[in-house]
């Protein structure tokens, strides 16, 4: 139909100029992908939002009744708190995956950053070794996540019998998300690296060569002209590896169980209240507040540091 | 009118054609132990029967992950699945999405049943689905062992089954230094709930909520048994318990390296079986007792129920009917300890002498304390998550016993709200 439709309408357009034309085009063009968008990404959207609003069962969506914002906070008349907002467990939880949000950024953009400088430098067998640092993150997470768990196991894995000689690290959240964090970095250091690796890659040789002659260290060549030109890629990188861990879910729900990765990930608190609970109007409540942290926090970065993404 | 004629005996033909017509259907199985494979088993005998094809699928391993994806299919009235294996704590939760099988299967078969099992699975009047296996927890003990040590008998309390684990601990640790005195299933999930139900109700604690929906969980004898159970960890548990569920338990107490262990009747026959490091060296007996108090075991059981959403619900109930049938029960007894839901059954000589502990443990199994699912209706998994949760801070050091049950009364409470 769009085929049909544009050569017709670009007919009487083209006096105009042929810039208008390609706008016009440009729409009838997007236009499959705008509804593509609004199905798969707007509609279900809608929803999370509408039902946020409700007191509704997963069973049964069609039995709802309106609450307002009770599924965030809510007080009966007998003092009972009902509203997610006032579950400690849901603060614990927000705690949990900003520390984990913060430790394993941090450590995955120095160690991506040390990695990207070395593969980036020319040695023999370079390019071996820039596919061989993705086979981490080439594993599906789940398939990683399973496999650290037995590794942690304190009576069989390597870590936990092994180097800790027997201690359960999984078994108390506290450790665990210790743990988590060094799956974290583990799985996704390469990750890091690829993107600041791209960053370097695009930053002139000759200048460095100027800088050889001017006398300057490799420090300070670091420091005053690598750091500063990589900035605009480093933020990407950040922005996107934040969201990642913001919205954690497969390690923790796989290496924890339901109920632990509940108090441990937003997204796990998410799914029980959802799916376990079958609370379908505090589970899209829950689910809105993560869309609206994730989205403050990218608001923030990208104001503060002027990140550009183009 | 000659043609009219072949017309009419056409559509006859092709009429009977469909109706006597092979159908396939979808049965999801669990996969705990020997599940997976006794049940596609019996399934294969139900299709050669009945000419018909039985597709399996294959559920989740852990019961919480299993309901989860049950929810989705059966909120989106899918018709994928045609047959369910539901845990004992469902039907209040499910009832809606299942065919009535009151009426579709005689009521002699369906009385054959023990009592307390039908009613769990009939929610105001609709029998939502049939007792396939019961299940109660059970204390497997090293028989010879026991007998190293100077042991002529398990213990009676958890007391003397601390004592005796941590001797024999001591022990053994000399030639193996992951052995274990005693290995539960302590992670956070279901069978935390069933393992600490079965401490607090020995210890005359109650049962979390009772029969009427009041919270009852604010009283000293349910802290004094999590703070019990919290003691073991570390003396006769290994550190990880709380990390394990059935199937790791299992995994440490086949190899020969665990004293005692809390597992349900399914571990019998996997002990036993030809691969097995304890095979013929395995007792089991009642769980102990608590301080004053009676053993108890918390009651499982899987049940078949057919979809409301099923396109072929005639040959599904036949299917529930047929695995459900005594001689189906007996097969499984037999081969995987699957504790028949058939009174009658008990008595069979067969199934005796391949379990010789059933017949002496059967008040253990008619006796067991069901979890407070039918007072708490469709809030049952908050409240058992809830339990579990307090539980596991209890068991991992985080809270002392008496503070644990307050703060889990003002969880359950929250829960609660308006009403269970």
């Amino acid at each position: 139909m769009t085929t049909n439709a544009t050569p017709t309408q670009a007919a009487p357009v083209r006096r105009r100029g042929i810039e208008a034309a390609r706008a016009r085009q440009a729409i009838w063009l997007l236009l499959p992908t705008l509804i593509a968008i609004a199905v798969v990404a707007g509609y279900p959207l809608y929803r999370t939002f509408f039902f946020s609003l409700y007191e509704a069962n997963l069973t049964t969506p069609g039995e709802r009744t309106f609450l307002g914002l009770g599924n965030f906070w809510f007080t009966t008349e007998e003092g009972v708190p009902l509203g997610f907002l006032q579950d400690p467990k849901w603060w614990t939880a927000v705690k949990n995956t900003l520390l984990f949000t913060v430790v394993s950024v941090f450590l995955e953009t120095v160690f991506g950053m040390i990695i990207a400088l070395v593969v980036n430098s020319a040695f023999k067998g370079r390019a071996f070794l820039r596919t061989a640092m993705l086979v981490p993150w080439a594993i599906p997470t789940v398939v990683s996540a399973q496999m650290w768990a037995y590794m942690y196991n304190d009576s069989f894995g390597l870590v936990g019998r092994g180097i800790l000689g027997g201690q359960a690290l999984l078994a108390d959240v506290d450790s665990a998300i210790w743990a988590m964090i060094a799956v974290d970095v583990w799985k996704t250091t390469s990750f890091m690296a690829l993107l600041i690796l791209a960053g370097l890659q695009s930053l002139p040789s000759d200048m460095y060569e100027a800088a050889d002659m001017d006398g300057a260290s490799k420090w300070t060549q670091f420091w005053r002209m690598t750091l500063p030109l990589l900035r605009p890629a480093l933020l990407v990188a950040l922005v996107f590896r934040s969201l990642d861990a913001l919205r954690v879910f497969d390690i923790m729900y796989v290496m924890l169980g339901a109920n632990t990765a509940s108090s441990t990930s937003m997204t796990g608190y998410a799914r029980q209240a959802l799916i376990d609970n079958s609370l379908l109007g505090l589970g899209s409540a829950v689910a809105v507040a993560i869309f609206l942290i994730i989205m403050v926090i990218v608001v923030i970065y990208v104001t503060a540091f002027r990140v550009k993404f183009d | 009118m000659k043609k009219a004629l072949a017309i009419v005996g056409l559509t006859a033909t092709l009429g009977a054609a469909s109706q006597g017509s092979a159908v396939t259907l979808t049965l999801a199985c669990g996969t705990v132990g020997q599940e997976l494979q006794l049940c596609k088993d019996g399934a294969a005998r139900w299709a050669k029967k009945t000419g018909n094809t039985v597709n399996i699928f294959e559920s989740p391993n852990l019961t919480n992950d299993r309901l989860g994806l049950y929810q989705q299919q059966l909120a989106a009235r899918s018709s994928d699945i045609d047959v369910y294996q539901l845990d004992v704590i469902w039907p209040g939760l499910l009832s809606q999405h299942f065919v009535d099988l009151k009426g579709k299967i005689p009521a002699a078969e369906v009385n054959a049943h023990f009592k307390g099992i039908v009613d769990a699975n009939t929610v105001n009047g609709k029998l939502v689905s049939m007792p396939w296996f019961t299940d109660a927890g059970l204390l497997y003990y090293r028989t010879d062992l026991l007998r190293k040590y100077g042991y002529s008998a398990p213990p009676k309390t958890w007391a003397q089954l601390a004592t005796m684990a941590k001797k024999i601990q001591d022990g053994e640790r000399g030639a193996n230094s992951t052995f274990a005195g005693y290995v539960w299933q302590g992670k956070n999930y279901e069978g935390l709930t069933c393992n600490a139900l079965e401490w607090v109700s020995s210890f005359g604690g109650g049962t979390i909520v009772d029969g009427t929906g009041r919270i009852t969980v604010n009283n000293t004898k349910m802290a004094a048994a999590l703070d019990a159970a919290a003691s073991w960890i570390r003396t006769i548990s290994p550190a990880g318990v709380t990390t394990y569920g059935e199937e790791e338990a299992r995994g440490i107490f086949q190899s020969g390296n665990a004293a005692f262990m809390r597992n349900w009747p399914y571990a019998w026959a996997l002990g036993q079986s030809a691969d097995s490091k304890v095979k013929g060296k395995i007792g089991v007996a009642p769980l102990p007792a608590g301080p004053g108090g009676k053993p108890a075991a918390t009651l499982g059981g899987w049940n078949l129920g057919v979809s409301s959403y099923s396109k072929n619900q005639a040959a599904a109930v036949d299917l529930v009917r047929y695995l459900t049938s005594p001689a189906e029960q007996k097969i499984r007894a037999i081969e995987g300890t699957y504790n028949p839901t058939i009174q009658a059954l008990y008595k069979d000589q067969a199934i005796l002498k391949a379990n010789p502990f059933f017949g002496s443990l059967l008040s253990v199994f008619t006796n067991a304390v069901p979890r407070p699912s039918a007072p708490t209706r469709g809030k049952y998994n908050q409240v058992s998550q809830a339990f579990s949760t307090a539980v596991s801070d209890v068991l991992n050091g985080k809270s002392k016993g008496q503070a644990a049950v307050a703060k889990l009364s003002t969880d359950l409470a929250r829960i609660k709200g308006r009403g269970f």
